[in-house]
């Protein structure tokens, strides 16, 4: 399985980067961890002409709390937003997210700015991010522009990027106190994509009313989707039982799975949906409760 | 070491788009010209000669290609050999040698960790990397481990034991 010849570039900043991408238009991908693109040209889904490598630009991997807010460059690893400690510490949705994508050696190498320019409904990182209420910057040759992930991921393989714009950093809000967030993810056997998976993050006050919901969904839809019914079942309401059922009901009525040949029927997909919203909840419930992020 | 086919360090004709690549490979330095579509295990292979590095499934999937690459276990089939230009890389031919085997290939070699031995170097360099990060894993972290390495014969039990067996060996 070889891939189709092409011209190989390994710019050293940002601007060289985006001036490579300028002169050669759709011709050009950018190649991060490669841990998707170089598997779609072996496969010869897709032969770029040229390839950009950005994995020499310096400053794009790293992990940074400030302002109130995490901010993560786009060539950060998986393996590292699994195992930093300021990720555990501050958003341990990202943490946890981070932890069950793929097997570890594909976490070694996958970038998140990777994952969320590939926009696969089944990519785990769209809907922690959605979760999160996380926001992007892209760099193109001349402008740069920042928008909420909801707006970035269009559709199936389809994010906002032009193709001459680079993914350069991913921020999102660092939970307040009495937050709690969780990623529960079903899959078929250790490093598999999801055959449903919900990330949930919450905050609520002491009297034990939600003040703020972010689900976001993964692989029941043609992208990660926002269950946004179900963010509005728990806002503003004690989380009583009743109101969890009905929130992880809306959940799945938010989602909008097609059939998978190899991971389930629509159905089953909304059904576990409904299941592991209701326990993704109570887990970041118990974690907003228990001090444990 | 397998005699090499095109050796290492040989200067290349000049074919138009190669490109110049440096890395050292098990503490020794090799320069080559290469193709930019040469997987970075089949420059381990085909032109540096070593051929311990497996390739199984080529998918990304079963781990057979499991190379350290910068103090990072990655499957070198899913990589170019052009990105590891100036990296640093160790193969399953740079643990261990005949009659001086490396703990972890001893307690694979003791606890029957293998059968027809086609995923072994990949187990033997994930589970490196493992210790590394991990000296003293669980059986359920061991499993989470070695989730990226698949293997059609042992059925998992006697790698496991391998692994717990080495973890105890270099603990020493
Ligand atoms: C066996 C296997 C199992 C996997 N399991 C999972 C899983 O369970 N969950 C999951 O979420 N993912 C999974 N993945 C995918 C993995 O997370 C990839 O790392 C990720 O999808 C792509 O990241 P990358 O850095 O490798 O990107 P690349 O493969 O390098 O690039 C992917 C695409 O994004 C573009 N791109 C990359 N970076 C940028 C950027 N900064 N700006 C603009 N465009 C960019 C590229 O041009 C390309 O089109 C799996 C992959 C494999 C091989
Ligand atoms: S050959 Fe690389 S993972 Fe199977
Ligand atoms: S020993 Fe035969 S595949 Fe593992």
């Amino acid at each position: 399985m070889i891939p189709r010849k092409f011209e190989y570039f390994a710019p050293r900043s940002i601007k060289e980067a985006t001036s490579l991408l300028k002169k050669f238009g759709p011709d050009a991908k950018i190649l991060a961890g490669g841990v998707s693109l170089i598997p779609v040209m072996k496969l010869r889904f897709g032969s770029p002409a040229k390839i950009i490598d950005i994995n020499r630009i310096p400053g794009l991997e790293y992990i940074r709390a400030s302002g109130g807010r995490l901010n993560i460059g786009a060539l950060t690893r998986h393996a590292e937003l699994e195992r930093s400690k300021t990720v555990k510490d501050r958003v341990f949705l990202l943490s946890e997210t981070a932890s069950v994508i793929g097997d570890p050696q594909v976490r070694n190498m996958g970038t998140i700015g990777g994952s969320l320019s590939h926009s696969d409904p089944s990519g785990d990182w769209g809907a922690a991010i959605i979760a999160l209420r996380g926001e992007l910057t892209i760099q193109g040759p001349r402008k740069r522009r920042r928008m909420k992930v909801d707006d970035f991921l269009v559709d199936t393989f389809t994010s906002a990027l032009q193709p001459d714009e680079i993914l350069t950093e991913i921020s999102v809000p660092i939970p307040p106190a009495r937050s709690g967030g969780a990623y529960m993810k079903l899959e078929r056997n250790l490093g598999d994509f999801a055959t449903a998976a919900v990330a949930v993050q919450l905050t609520i006050d002491p009297k034990g009313v939600c003040t703020s919901a972010g689900i976001g969904l993964t692989a029941v839809g043609p992208k990660n989707l926002r269950a946004e019914k179900a963010e509005n079942v728990l806002v503003g309401h004690p989380l009583t039982p009743k109101t969890l059922e009905e929130a992880a009901a809306a959940a799945a009525e938010d989602a909008q799975p097609i059939p998978d040949p190899l991971r389930g029927s629509a159905e089953y997909k909304k059904e576990m949906t409904r299941v592991y919203a209701r326990r993704g909840i109570e887990r970041a419930i118990s974690r907003a409760k228990g001090g444990k992020k | 070491m397998a005699k090499k086919k095109r050796s290492s360090g040989q200067k290349a004709p000049p074919v138009q788009g190669l490109l110049p690549v440096t890395m050292k490979i098990n503490g020794k330095s090799h320069s080559d010209m290469v193709e930019p579509r040469l997987l970075l295990v089949h420059y381990l292979r085909e032109v540096v000669g070593l051929t311990g590095t497996h390739v199984g499934c080529e998918t990304t999937s079963c781990g057979a290609c499991t190379i350290i690459y910068n103090g990072k276990s990655i499957k070198s089939c899913t990589m170019f050999a052009v990105q590891a230009d100036g990296a640093e890389l160790k193969t399953i031919e740079g643990l261990g040698e005949e009659g001086n085997l490396h703990p972890i290939q001893q307690a694979f070699w003791d606890n029957h960790g293998l059968q027809c031995g086609f995923c072994t170097p990949g187990f033997i360099m994930q589970t490196y990397w493992l210790l590394r990060e991990n000296p003293t894993p669980t059986d359920e972290e061991i499993r989470q481990g070695l989730g990226g390495n698949l293997c059609r014969c042992t059925g998992y039990q006697n790698i496991i034991k391998s692994v717990k067996a080495a973890a105890k060996e270099m603990k020493k």
